[in-house]
């Protein structure tokens, strides 16, 4: 069934949607993971990407859609190339989001969760993502920054903008952009995001810098 | 350590910052010993015995006692194991920190706690704003299992475990344990009404313990020292090391594994450095966005121990402290944590579904300048139909306390703050 459902995925996305199913003691657990990878091949969570997790997981497509309507990261509609969550919960919120939350949306030129022109940015506010000791903090991509002051968040922007990172490193932003973090992080991670999907390696939506 | 305390959780990140994350390092530092003596040495009923005599209660929030727990997990098999690193407790960020800078202890822990419970699946359902911290602890997991630390036949003993990690995808109900297994069974993150808990019916309906992050974490000390170590730190009913986890209006945010034995003025002003900029301290949240604010006028001489702040109408919850200054709009902060539950709100019961939204709206209307007299009694009213009587702990129209969990700002800006309230309406503040 797999062969077939996932006709146009690439070869290494078939693999991953195999190693999934195969790793739950029940396949319908796999939807999850699923729609993330769906998400990497469709750009986002098409009606064909719930058709096709539907037949992988034995699931009907209203019942893959019930899942995927429930969490606020699989994106139904399209997506930037960048995507920028700016955490506007309450310790946030205390240091001056919302501020953050106006720089960076007038910067990328976007207002109320939606994506710029150029399709380059979208622009969510988050409720908390566990980064309160550095609070402002943002995320692109999923990666963290820590600390991000107003301007510091605009210069993000426009540096996503003009480097046009292949990778998107947390490490690195933070380097340039961020300030206080919520602990030590200690080592430098060479791992991060090549889309608007969480980058972890079974989803294929992470690259190692230098790799 | 800020108390001067020799540190159970965070004492290899501490001393060895640039490795704790990896199986060499904390082999170095006696690491997976425990797991070998264990295995070797102690049936599962003995490491049992040793975490109910330890008193450890769930740090995810409700401070169910761990032993008790796993005391009813039912005799059927399989069961499972799911360590629960959902953290999504606006304030929250201390099992980020182990997951990042010390998962080979979680690791431990958990393949201690497996084999006291003859679980031989166990899953690390992390949220999926953590991709880092699942990215380090899926490294881990794949080190351990090349030393034989996971797998089948651990160690030569004969007892097998596999680990999965399992991102969610932006759901902060699935924090709950009922709305997790729903979730890992590949549902929509609702809540199961309880009983049956998950203990007797859980994952795929079979007997599951579902434990954070940070109860874990501190399995391999109990173990190795012994429960009654353990249940001799800090306050007696409130057992061991805990990570806080400060943020908002303090010099010094952060996460801090102290004993449960502080004053809030110690935790605030001897760890957390006290007020930026000479301010002064207006209210903090004690236990997450869930529990009910304490004031400095009548808390900061209350112990940070789970009893204390139960007694003073708050609870602990996840260990994350919120201060805010004395130049926090209390009205704007009370709604920011509003419409987080009321966006967080998974849907199935009406008073929080409804009332949730009501709150956020009321409180929203009252910043914007239009707000009328009546909207404080209808606050109270809604949240009395959210959280039937106001008392603490919560009465309940729910299923889960996420709803319940709304009305604790109303309740506490009503309580200590009113006079600003009030003044917000006659003045028609726009902010």
């Amino acid at each position: 069934m797999t062969a077939d459902t996932l006709a146009g995925w690439s070869a290494a996305n078939r693999r991953r949607a195999e190693a999934m199913l195969a790793a739950y003691p029940d396949r319908r657990s796999a939807v999850m993971p699923l729609l993330y990878l769906a998400a990497m091949e469709h750009g986002h969570i098409t009606e064909d990407a719930m058709r096709e997790v539907a037949a992988l997981t034995g699931m009907t497509p209203a019942q893959v859609q019930s899942v995927a309507s429930f969490y606020t990261m699989y994106k139904r509609d399209g997506v930037g190339r960048y995507l920028i969550s700016v955490c506007t919960s309450i310790s946030c919120f205390l240091l001056g989001s919302d501020a953050l939350l106006a720089a960076v949306e007038e910067e990328t030129g976007t207002a109320g969760g939606e994506s710029s022109d150029d399709g380059l940015f979208s622009v969510e506010h988050v409720e908390c993502i566990g980064a309160c000791g550095g609070a402002p903090a943002l995320q692109v991509n999923y990666e963290l920054v820590e600390g991000v002051a107003p301007d510091k968040g605009a210069a993000l922007c426009r540096w996503l903008r003009d480097a046009g990172p292949e990778i998107v490193l947390s490490d690195e932003m933070q380097q340039l952009f961020g300030g206080r973090r919520s602990f030590d992080w200690a080592i430098r991670e060479h791992e991060g995001a090549v889309a608007p999907v969480p980058a972890f390696a079974p989803y294929g939506s992470s690259g190692e810098e230098g790799a | 350590m800020a108390s001067g305390f020799p540190p159970i959780l965070t004492g290899r990140m501490t001393e060895a910052p640039g490795d704790s994350h990896t199986i060499a390092r904390y082999e170095a530092t006696g690491g997976y010993t425990t797991l070998r003596t264990a295995l070797s040495g102690m049936t599962p009923e003995q490491v049992t015995e040793q975490v109910k005599a330890s008193n450890l209660q769930g740090r995810g929030g409700a401070a169910f006692p761990t032993g008790v727990k796993w005391g009813f997990l039912a005799p059927a098999t399989p069961r499972f194991l799911v360590v629960n690193a959902d953290e999504s407790e606006p304030g929250t960020f201390k099992d980020r920190q182990l997951l990042e800078r010390d998962p080979h202890q979680l690791i431990e822990g958990t393949v201690l706690s497996a084999y006291a419970l003859a679980v031989h699946h166990a899953f690390v359902y992390v949220r999926g704003e953590y991709p880092k911290p699942a990215r380090r602890l899926q490294r881990a997991i794949d080190e351990a299992y090349a030393a034989g630390f996971l797998g089948s036949d651990i160690l030569g003993s004969g007892f097998d475990l596999d680990l999965m990690v399992h991102l969610g995808a932006g759901a902060y109900i699935c924090g709950e344990e009922t709305a997790l297994l729903n979730s890992l069974e590949g549902k929509r993150g609702e809540p199961r009404i309880k009983p049956p808990f998950p203990a007797v019916e859980g994952l795929y309906s079979r007997p599951t313990i579902v434990n954070n992050v940070e109860t874990i974490s501190n399995v391999p000390w109990i173990v190795a020292n012994g429960g009654r170590a353990y249940a001799s730190i800090g306050d007696p009913a409130s057992a061991g090391t805990r990570l806080f986890s400060l943020s908002g209006h303090v010099k010094n945010p952060g996460n801090y594994e102290i004993p449960m034995d502080l004053t809030w003025r110690e935790l605030i002003y001897d760890i957390g450095g006290g007020i930026p900029e000479g301010r002064e301290l207006k209210c903090w949240i004690p236990g997450g966005a869930s529990a009910p604010w304490f004031v400095p006028a009548e808390h900061l001489d209350t112990r940070v121990t789970k009893d204390d702040v139960a007694e003073n109408g708050s609870m602990l919850g996840s260990g994350a402290v919120v201060v805010m200054d004395d130049t926090t709009n209390v009205v704007a902060a009370a709604h920011r944590i509003v419409r987080f539950f009321a966006h967080e709100s998974c849907g199935q019961c009406t008073p929080c579904r409804e009332g949730t939204t009501w709150l956020e709206r009321m409180l929203w209307r009252i910043l914007q300048g239009h707000g009328r007299p009546q909207d404080l009694d209808m606050l109270m009213d809604v949240s009395d139909n959210i959280s039937p009587g106001l008392t603490w702990p919560p009465a309940m129209t729910t299923i889960c306390p996420l709803g319940p969990s709304a009305v604790s700002p109303i309740t506490s800006i009503m309580k200590y703050f009113r006079d600003e309230v009030e003044e917000m309406l006659a003045a028609g503040v726009t902010t």
